[in-house]
């Protein structure tokens, strides 16, 4: 539990120190959401029908870009190494940096998914299930993210091929997150997709830090 | 268990067995691939409904269906890797990826010739196709992962891991691709096909899909005899080997 919250706090600290890494995944966040309607055009009831799975698509762009960078530099500078040697266990250090991952973009980007739901013309309630959405939904792009991170450790073309890895699993999330929201424009309660969204967690919070761990001392080797 | 299995888990003592048994698993291959195409082109009757075109199924539902089985092959000898150590399992897995890459490819192909016909478009973001994409997308991860690790023993075990992570998602991505479909009917594209299907066409698929599994271990072996090769290339053995051949 000590090495958890060691770790937690000094990838906070890190990231604090350097504010543009985490502001830049949340301007970039908006600013592919914001391309959309120059796109495909203004036209308000196609723009909140694709508003959900557009938020969606902007904010599993945005973990991959900030995911290369998971373990880069800890793994450049020899710390994961020492990680890795540490008493801690492994998987309290892993999973206090996927936590870390999640408080430095997926918190921040669904703080402010509900502001692009309203340049969509998405309605109060829609947005508050885009929220929630974003909320359990982002720490699985965290958690299974980190095990792509992992395994592309070191590894030529790293950050296309993160892309052709972690995307795929994504699905289920994109899935059920969107879905929730559309779900609730067209009047469906959503609880049923958030649910979902929900046991997806649970099986991501079994299955990453496992495969993060298993993935880091492969590399480590 | 015998040692003798244990035995053959050294690649050098599998490798002459996989090169006895490539051409009965070869044989088998084009014999059964012959005596289903005569059934599906010969025997098996036109469809009332769908005319000549449904023939297409005789490739198309022994693909898809080798093209899941596979992936599930492989990921169990990248787990067996991993959990025993042993050096085949990985190569195993490794020459099994572009053969259940290739079948998930022509199902996807197939069925967007039989679709043109019979619903009037070559692709629907129906639940299984949707799905069928997905898996070319985790085969293609897989080989491309493999392939931009330097040191085989790190790569096998790399895969592996991604392998075993895919695995476990292959049928949340399906029961999720299904639920979504559900909800955006869009172009309502019924799959169901008449409810019963004459003998003679069960038959023809059948024989399909078992060429279809032999073909299956016959090239999954070559390919793992190259891969073997490859990988000993510095072994006294390999290289005599190499020399005779």
């Amino acid at each position: 539990m000590t090495g958890f919250l060691t770790v937690l706090r000094r990838e906070l600290r890190i990231a604090l120190r350097r504010k543009g890494d985490a502001l830049n995944v949340l301007v970039f966040f908006v600013v592919v959401a914001s391309l959309f309607p120059l796109g495909v055009g203004p036209e308000p009831n196609q723009l909140r029908a694709m508003a959900a799975g557009v938020a969606w698509i902007a904010a599993l762009l945005a973990a991959l870009l900030s995911l290369a960078r998971l373990f880069a530099a800890d793994y450049a500078d020899g710390t994961l190494e020492q990680m890795l040697v540490a008493p801690q266990p492994l998987a309290a250090v892993v999973l206090a940096k996927i936590c870390a991952h999640w408080l430095l973009t997926g918190l921040p980007l669904a703080l402010v998914a509900p502001l692009i739901g309203l340049q969509y013309g998405l309605p109060a309630d829609a947005l508050c299930v885009l929220l929630v959405s974003l909320l359990v939904g982002t720490p699985v792009l965290s958690l299974l993210g980190a095990a792509g991170a992992a395994l592309t450790l070191g590894v030529r073309g790293g950050g296309a091929l993160l892309g052709l890895l972690v995307l795929p699993l994504f699905v289920p999330v994109l899935v059920f997150g969107a879905g929730a929201v559309t779900a609730s424009l067209i009047g469906i309660n959503p609880a049923a997709h958030l649910s979902l969204l929900g046991a997806f967690l649970a099986v991501s919070l079994l299955v990453g830090p496992w495969a993060s761990c298993a993935a880091l001392r492969v590399a480590l080797d | 268990m015998n040692s003798e299995l244990f035995r053959l888990a050294a690649p050098q003592a599998f490798f002459p067995v996989a090169g006895k048994m490539l051409p009965w698993f070869s044989f088998l291959a084009g014999a059964l691939a012959l005596a289903g195409l005569y059934v599906a082109f010969f025997v098996a009757p036109t469809d009332a409904t769908q005319g000549e075109a449904y023939r297409i199924i005789f490739i198309h539902v022994p693909a898809a269906w080798m093209s899941m089985f596979i992936y599930v092959m492989m990921a169990g000898w990248a787990g067996f890797g991993l959990a025993m150590n042993t050096r085949l399992s990985g190569m195993m897995s490794s020459a099994l990826a572009p053969t259940g890459a290739m079948f998930t490819f022509i199902a996807l192909w197939t069925g967007a010739l039989w679709g043109k016909p019979t619903w009037g478009t070559y692709w629907a973001w129906d639940a299984r196709m949707t799905s069928e994409l997905v898996l070319l997308f985790l085969y293609l991860g897989f080989i491309a992962l493999k392939g931009a690790i330097q040191d085989p023993a790190r790569a096998d075990r790399a895969g592996a891991i991604l392998a075993l992570v895919g695995v476990v998602n292959v049928p949340i991505i399906y029961f999720s691709v299904q639920w979504w479909n559900t909800l955006h009917q869009g172009a309502s594209v019924s799959l169901t096909r008449a409810p019963s299907m004459a003998a003679v066409m069960l038959l023809g698929m059948l024989l399909m899909a078992l060429a279809a599994w032999m073909y299956s271990i016959a090239v999954a072996l070559a390919r793992l005899r190259r891969i073997i090769l490859e990988r000993e290339r510095d072994a006294e053995w390999a290289k005599l080997q190499r020399s005779t051949a």
